[in-house]
């Protein structure tokens, strides 16, 4: 089987996020960047089917900046064959992201049995790519998965619903699933897996390459800020009963007149 | 001049360092209150090729250099020093093999660990020499194909769990570290009796035990380029494995300096996070001082081993200077978190009990500064 897995690279959890000079991203120059963990499920699940199914490949998608390619690194330190990168800016729109992949897909020359993503990416959380991405190839989809069984060219999968309940779809490959945490257990990368993907092949295209231009953008982001400061909180001192009584009257008060909230 | 790891080695870090925090640092307290061995940890870490990095590739290994890992030593000591301890003690006990060893001793005797998750002592301490370790009584006398061995080690790591002992032993006691010979001893021959496992004051998880050998017959061909070449070997093996000690107390001293910034941000007295008040802030700062410097010493001690240079003085400077600063830093930590401190239910109290070991194995605190002073007194 011909199996892609698209991931993208996100800033690690513990940055703290600051808008850059013109507003249009975030500031990037410092950032250590790890992968999308919804996507680490991605590829674990693609190295299983791989696994499964002598003489499957597994290659590795990512549109974004080139200086940086941490998430690309991983997935073939973890076990993924190749990884094919097209350079963009980092803060591309989903539609224009689903076409990239899309094109890199059609350039690998290898016709897609199974395409892996992660549900969500925990930076921009558009939740939007994998079904995008379907549509574009016109290939069934089904997102937030957290069970995947095979047979042939049939999968079943398990899709979280609302209130815990789960839904189960059987779908025919090729097919665009999406990922949620509890389908897998993703690996860790290796130290000989480490060594090996400095010699796995890294493709690089440009947007142009794969069909794409600036131009497609349905989205373009233009003024990225930080949330207001929290006003520090008040306190009111109700120790005795005669100012318990007064506070009292302060508080319901200042939550209509304030907070606005009553 | 190029300060920076390489692409691998950082990803490298990341990869031991995650490691660390998911799986090692979640079970650091209760293995240490419970004296339980790792393990399952060291053969997950066995699996993702964290252990034996002293083997070649020749025979089996990843072909790490020693600032590789160095690298790696400091992001899992992070985790659980005490871990650790029994982790990165086959790279001490295979140097020796590595450093002396014929082709097909390393075949014979290497090649094995890189198939399973075996594990190896270093025995060099007896009950009455420890610093004096030229003065061993350990004794080999030859018959026929064989040396039968006799004697008693003490505080080996791992002992009740190897697979393997590398002992140092004297042909003749007189010819003092003349006679010292290394030998290699399958763990499963006649005559061995490993004791009770040590009930220590820290680092609990990892194994330590006296061994007693009673006229075991080694073959001949188990030592270790030849007889009276031991203690050649042993230093070399000091040289490689001191950097890698050092880790542990540099591992260690980071975990103590992260507990204690989150710690001084979040507890308050007279209205404001202890954060604020300076006294806290310079003990942090000085925190900060020590773990760079003891990178810096550790990383250079192993540039100096992979290039092929002296680093008896550096290696020596780095295991005294890392085990010092993590006796004070994690001293400090204790200091900062208050009665808190003093408590189980807090982390660092486990730290400073862990660290202390560092000051003494691997040659003390002291015998590192006579390495030291011979070296630059130039005797
Ligand atoms: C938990 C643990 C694990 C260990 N693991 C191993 C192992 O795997 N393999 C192994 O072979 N050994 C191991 N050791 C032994 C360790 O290396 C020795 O304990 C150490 O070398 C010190 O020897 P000693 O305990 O006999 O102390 P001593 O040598 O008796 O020293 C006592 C004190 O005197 C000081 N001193 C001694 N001589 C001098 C001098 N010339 N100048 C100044 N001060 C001096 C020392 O610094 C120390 O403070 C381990 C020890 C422990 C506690």
């Amino acid at each position: 089987m011909n199996i892609f897995v698209c991931v993208k690279q996100v800033p690690d959890t513990e940055t703290k996020v600051q808008p850059n000079g013109d507003g249009t991203f975030i500031e990037t120059s410092s950032i250590k960047w790890i992968m999308n963990p919804y996507d680490e499920f991605a590829v674990e699940q693609a190295l299983l089917v791989k696994a499964a199914n002598a003489g499957s490949t597994v290659t590795v998608l990512r549109v974004g900046g080139v200086k940086d390619t941490e998430a690309l690194r991983t997935a073939m330190a973890m076990g993924a064959d190749d990884a094919i990168l097209v350079d963009a800016e980092d803060n591309l729109d989903s539609y224009t992201i689903a076409k990239s992949l899309k094109g890199a897909i059609d350039k690998s020359g290898k016709s897609a049995d199974l395409i892996l993503c992660g549900k969500q990416a925990i930076d921009d959380d558009c939740l939007q790519v994998p079904q995008v991405l379907a549509t574009m190839m016109e290939l069934p989809s089904v997102s937030v998965i957290v069970g995947f069984e095979q047979a042939g060219d049939t999968v079943t999968v398990k899709r979280e619903i609302e209130g815990g309940a789960l839904e189960i779809y059987e779908v025919k490959t090729p097919v665009v699933l999406a990922t949620n945490k509890g389908i897998n257990t993703p690996r860790y990368a290796s130290l000989p897996g480490i060594m090996k993907a400095k010699r796995k092949p890294m493709q690089q295209l440009s947007l142009a390459d794969v069909g794409v231009s600036l131009e497609d953008r349905r989205v373009v982001y233009s003024d990225f800020s930080l949330p207001p400061e929290k006003p520090a909180g008040k306190k009111f001192d109700a120790m005795d009963d005669a100012a318990a009584a007064g506070v009292v009257a302060e508080v319901v008060g200042l939550l209509r007149t304030e907070a606005k909230v009553l | 001049m190029d300060f920076s790891l390489s692409t691998e080695q950082k990803e490298i870090f990341e990869v031991a360092r995650k490691f660390a925090i998911k799986e090692m640092l979640p079970k650091a307290a209760e293995f240490d209150e419970s004296a339980i061995f790792p393990r399952e940890i060291i053969d997950k870490a066995w699996e993702l090729g964290f252990t034996n990095t002293c083997i070649p590739s020749e025979y089996g290994g990843n072909g790490f250099s020693l600032l590789d890992a160095v690298t790696i030593g400091e992001a899992l000591s992070y985790g659980c020093m005490g871990m650790y301890t029994s982790i990165m003690c086959n790279d001490l006990a295979l140097s020796p093999i590595v450093i002396g060893g014929s082709a097909e001793q390393k075949e014979k005797f290497l090649r094995p660990f890189t198939e399973k998750p075996l594990l190896a002592s270093f025995c060099l301490t007896e009950p009455s020499h420890g610093s004096d370790a030229a003065g061993i009584q350990s004794r080999i006398k030859e018959d026929g194909d064989d040396y039968i061995l006799n004697g008693e080690k003490m505080w080996i790591t791992n002992a009740g769990h190897a697979d393997l002992l590398i002992v140092y032993c004297t042909i003749d006691p007189s010819l003092k570290h003349k006679g010292i010979t290394a030998i290699v001893v399958p763990a499963d021959l006649d005559g061995i009796t490993v004791g009770k496992k040590e009930n220590k004051m820290g680092q609990n998880c990892s194994d330590t035990c006296g061994i007693r050998f009673e006229n075991v017959r080694v073959p001949k061909e188990n030592v270790l380029g030849a007889v009276g070449e031991g203690w050649a070997i042993a230093m070399k093996t000091l040289d490689h494995s001191r950097p890698l000690v050092s880790t542990i107390a540099l591992g260690g001293s980071v975990r103590a300096m992260d507990c204690s910034i989150d710690y001084a941000n979040e507890r308050k007295q007279f209205g404001i996070p202890i954060s604020k008040h300076q006294s806290i802030q310079f003990m942090i700062a000085d925190m900060a001082q020590k773990i760079e410097a003891s990178r810096l010493l550790i990383q250079k001690a192993a540039w100096l081993s992979d290039n092929n240079l002296d680093s008896t003085l550096i290696a020596s400077a780095a295991k005294a200077f890392t085990a010092d600063s993590c006796m004070q830093i994690t001293t400090d930590a204790v200091q900062i978190y208050g009665g808190y401190g003093y408590s189980r239910e807090y982390p660092v109290e486990k730290l400073m009990r862990d660290a202390k070991l560092i000051q003494i194995y691997e040659g003390t605190s002291q015998i590192q500064r006579l390495v030291i002073s011979r070296k630059v007194l130039g005797k």
